[in-house]
C-alpha cells in the first residue's frame, strides 16, 4: 500500500492560482483527511491526484515514482465521488464488477468479489438493481463496494457523507471508520466537515485558500492549532476570539481587553512575554470555560448571558463579553437564567494566543 | 353539488375553445381525405359529384407495382439516409463533445445545412450535380478520374448524399446536447475503473444516450418518409421511378393523373405507416415511464 508525496503542487485555472504549492506526504495505511471551507482546493487537490485533472506545475510521487503523467486508470486507486457516480443503466453487480470487467478477469473471480464487497457493506439484497431504485444510503454503499471491488492501494474519498441526512452520515462515518481499519489501504478522504475530520483521521490536513494550513493528528489539531484560522475552524461549538492587549504588572503577564483582565499563567505566559508584538488575539473553547461563582477573578471571564441553546446534556450559552460574543458549554444541570451575569473560570491550559496582525499562535 | 360539478368542468371550458379549433383544423382535412379516398375522384368534381368506389383504390394500389416500386424507393431512401445520419451524427458529436479552441464556432458551421431551405438545397446539389459544369464531375475531370452519372445512373445515391448532408446536423445537435447532459461523474469514475476512450462510449456513453437517440432516429425516420422539395427540385423522381419516393408520386397521381381518390388512398397508406411508427415510439416511451415507475415504487416500499 503505496506512499503518496505531493511536491510543491500547483493549479491553475487560466491564469487563476488555485493551490499555491501544496506539500504533503501520505504514509502507508494511513486515513488522511484534507478539511477546509468549501472552495479552499479540496477537491481539486484529491482529483489531481486521481488524474482527473492535470497538475500545472509540481510532480505526484507514489512510491517515489512520478505518475502525473499518467492516466487515472494507471494510478492503482479508486474514487468514491460526493455524488456516489453510479452507472445508471447498469445494476447494482455491474456496476460492483465494472472495473473488473473492463480488466477481462475470469468470470469466477468477479462474482467471488462481487460477492464478498456485497456482503461487506450489506447490499446482497439488491445486487439486481438500478441505481435509480435504491435509496441514498444504498447508492452511498454501491459507490463504496465498486471502489472496494477494485482492489487498489489508493481509496479517495470526495465528500462521500455529504448527500446523506444527518442521521445516515453518523451511522456511515461510523462504517467507514470500521472499514478503514478493516482494509488495509491508504485512503485520503476529502471533507468540508470538521467532525468528520475528527472522527476518521489518523492525520488532517487543514487547508484554507490554496494552502496547506496545518497538519497533524486530530488532537494536535485541536490541541495546538498554529494559527486562527485552523483554532476556529477545528472544534464545535468553535473557539471564541476575543481582542486584547498584552500587559506586564508586577512581573505578571496579563491579556487585558473589552470585558475581561485575565492574568496568564504556564506555559502560554512564557509565551506572551516573549512575543514582540503586544496587540493579540485571545482564543479559548466554549468547553474551557466553567461556571464557578468563587473563581478567582484573575483566572475567569464575567459574561452577560444571552442566549442558552438546549442540546441534550450540554447546553451552549450565548454570551457577551463587552461587545464581543463568547460561547460557553456548560452542563444542562447547571443552573442560568438568562441576563445574568455569571463568573466563568478559564481553563489556563486552553487558553490561545494569536498574533493580531498574523493571525499565527504565539 | 352543483358548484362541484361546476369546479370539474371548468378545466374542460377552458380547453375546449383549443379543441374544437384543434378538430376542426385536424380532423376536417383528415375526414375529407379518407372520404375521398373511397371515391373515383377528377379534380374537376365537387367531392359529392364523385362516385363512391368503395375500397377500389385501395385495391387497386395494393396491386399496383408502380406503387410497390415508390413505396421500395421512400423505405430504402429512409433506411439509408437515417442509418447513414445516425452513424454520422452520433459520431461526430461524439468527436466534438470536448473542449478545444474554435468548438463552438466549428459547431455553429455544423449545423448550417439545417437552417437552408430544401428547395435552396436541391437547386444547389442539382448543380454540385450536374453532368458536364457541377462541381462534383469538374472535380473528377481534375484529377483524371472519369465522370459520374450522378441524378442519372446513380439518381437514388445522390438523392440520399443531399439529404445526408442536411439532415446529419441535426442528428448532431440533439445527440451532442443529450452527451453534454450525461452525468460527468459517471464517466470520470469509469475512467478511473480503467475505461479506454472507446469503451466510455460503448459501455457508458451509448446506453445512457440511447434513449435520445432513439427518439431522434424516429423523427428523422418519421420526416423520411415525407421528403419532397429536395428531390421534386433534384430529379423530379426520375429516371424513370427511380427516385420517386411516395410524397412524390402522390403530388402527381393528383396532379398529372388527375386521380384525386387514388392520391387519398396513397396518403393513407403513408399514414397508416407513419402512425404505426409514432405509435411505437410512443409505447418506448410508456414502456420506459412504466419501468421507472415500477422501480420508485419499488424503493418506496422499502423506506
Ligand atoms: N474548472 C474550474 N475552473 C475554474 N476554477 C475552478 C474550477 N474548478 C474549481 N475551481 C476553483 O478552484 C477552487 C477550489 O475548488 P475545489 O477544489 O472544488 O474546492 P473544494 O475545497 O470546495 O473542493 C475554487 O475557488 C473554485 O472556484
Ligand atoms: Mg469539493
Amino acid at each position: 500500500m503505496p506512499t503518496i508525496r505531493l511536491d510543491n503542487l500547483v493549479k491553475r485555472y487560466g491564469n487563476v492560482e488555485v493551490l499555491h504549492g501544496i506539500e504533503l506526504e501520505m504514509a502507508e495505511n494511513e486515513f488522511t483527511v484534507l478539511v477546509g471551507p468549501s472552495g479552499c482546493g479540496k477537491s481539486t487537490t484529491l482529483r489531481m491526484i486521481a488524474g482527473l485533472e492535470d497538475v500545472s506545475d509540481g510532480e505526484i510521487y507514489v512510491d517515489d515514482r512520478p505518475v502525473s503523467h499518467l492516466e487515472p486508470k494507471e494510478r492503482d486507486l479508486a474514487m468514491v465521488f460526493q455524488d456516489y457516480a453510479l452507472y445508471p443503466h447498469m445494476n447494482v453487480a455491474q456496476n460492483i464488477s465494472f472495473a473488473l470487467r473492463l480488466a477481462r478477469r475470469p468470470k469466477s473471480e468477479i462474482n467471488a468479489k462481487v460477492k464478498e464487497v456485497a456482503e461487506m457493506v450489506g447490499l446482497t439484497d439488491f445486487l439486481g438493481r438500478k441505481p435509480g431504485a435504491l435509496s441514498g444510503g444504498q447508492r452511498q454503499r454501491v459507490a463504496m463496494a465498486r471502489a472496494l471491488a477494485k482492489d487498489s492501494g489508493i481509496f479517495l474519498f470526495d465528500e462521500p457523507l455529504s448527500n446523506l441526512d444527518a442521521k445516515l452520515r453518523g451511522q456511515m462515518r461510523a462504517e467507514l471508520a470500521l472499514m478503514s481499519q478493516r482494509v488495509q489501504k491508504n485512503m485520503i478522504y476529502v471533507t468540508h466537515d470538521q467532525i468528520e475530520a475528527m472522527t476518521l483521521a489518523d492525520r488532517i490536513v487543514v487547508m484554507h485558500g490554496g494552502y496547506i494550513q496545518q497538519q497533524g493528528t486530530p488532537e494536535e489539531l485541536f490541541k495546538r492549532p498554529v494559527n486562527k484560522f485552523v483554532a476556529g475552524f477545528m472544534g464545535m461549538p468553535p473557539m471564541n476570539f476575543l481582542d486584547g492587549t498584552l500587559e506586564e504588572r508586577a512581573g505578571d503577564i496579563w491579556v487585558a481587553g473589552d470585558g475581561f483582565d485575565l492574568k496568564l499563567s504556564g506555559n502560554i505566559a512564557t509565551k506572551a512575554k516573549a512575543h514582540s508584538s503586544r496587540e493579540v488575539t485571545l482564543g479559548i473553547r466554549p468547553s474551557d470555560l466553567n461556571y464557578a461563582d468563587d473563581a478567582d477573578p484573575s483566572q475567569a471571564l464575567t459574561l452577560d448571558v444571552q442566549v442558552s441553546e438546549y442540546v441534550g446534556a450540554q447546553s451552549v450559552l450565548l454570551c457577551k463579553c463587552g461587545s464581543a460574543q463568547v460561547m460557553v458549554e456548560v452542563n444542562s444541570e447547571t443552573p442560568v437564567a438568562l441576563g445574568q451575569t455569571l463568573t466563568f473560570a478559564v481553563n489556563q491550559r486552553g487558553v490561545h494566543l494569536f498574533d493580531r496582525a498574523t493571525e499565527i499562535a504565539l | 353539488m352543483r358548484t362541484a360539478m361546476a369546479n370539474r368542468l371548468t378545466p374542460y371550458m377552458f380547453m375546449a375553445p383549443a379543441a374544437i379549433i384543434m378538430a376542426i383544423a385536424l380532423m376536417y382535412p383528415l375526414g375529407y381525405m379518407v372520404w375521398g379516398s373511397f371515391r373515383d375522384w377528377n379534380p374537376s368534381q365537387t367531392i359529392g359529384e364523385a362516385e363512391f368506389v368503395g375500397l377500389k383504390n385501395y385495391i387497386f394500389l395494393w396491386n399496383d407495382p408502380n406503387f410497390h416500386e415508390s413505396l421500395g424507393v421512400t423505405l430504402r431512401f429512409a433506411f439509408f439516409v437515417v442509418t447513414i445520419e445516425m452513424v454520422i451524427g452520433v459520431g461526430l458529436a461524439l468527436l466534438l463533445d470536448r473542449e478545444i479552441r474554435g468548438i463552438s464556432l466549428l459547431r455553429t458551421m455544423f449545423i448550417l445545412p439545417m437552417m437552408i431551405a430544401p428547395v435552396v438545397v436541391g437547386l444547389m446539389w442539382r448543380y454540385m450535380y450536374h453532368p458536364t459544369v457541377g462541381t462534383f464531375n469538374r472535380f473528377l475531370d481534375s484529377i483524371g478520374l472519369p465522370r459520374v452519372d450522378w441524378l442519372g445512373d446513380h439518381a437514388l445515391t445522390s438523392v440520399i448524399i443531399a439529404d445526408i448532408w442536411q439532415w446529419t446536423p441535426f442528428i448532431f445537435i440533439l445527440s451532442l446536447a443529450a452527451l453534454q447532459s450525461l452525468p460527468r461523474s459517471a464517466l470520470e469514475a469509469a475512467r478511473i475503473d480503467g475505461a479506454t476512450a472507446w469503451q466510455q462510449i460503448i459501455h457508458i456513453k451509448l446506453p445512457l444516450m440511447m434513449p435520445v437517440l432513439i427518439v431522434t432516429a424516429l423523427l428523422r425516420l418519421i420526416d423520411a418518409f415525407k421528403v419532397l422539395e429536395v428531390i421534386l427540385v433534384m430529379t423530379e423522381g426520375g429516371p424513370g421511378l427511380s427516385t420517386e419516393i411516395l410524397a412524390l408520386r402522390i403530388s402527381r397521381t393528383a396532379t398529372e393523373f388527375r386521380e384525386l381518390g387514388v392520391a387519398a388512398a396513397m396518403s393513407n397508406y403513408l399514414l397508416i405507416l407513419l402512425l404505426l411508427l409514432t405509435v411505437g415510439m410512443f409505447a418506448f416511451n410508456r414502456w420506459q415511464e412504466a419501468r421507472a415507475a415500477r422501480l420508485n415504487a419499488l424503493v418506496e416500499e422499502e423506506s
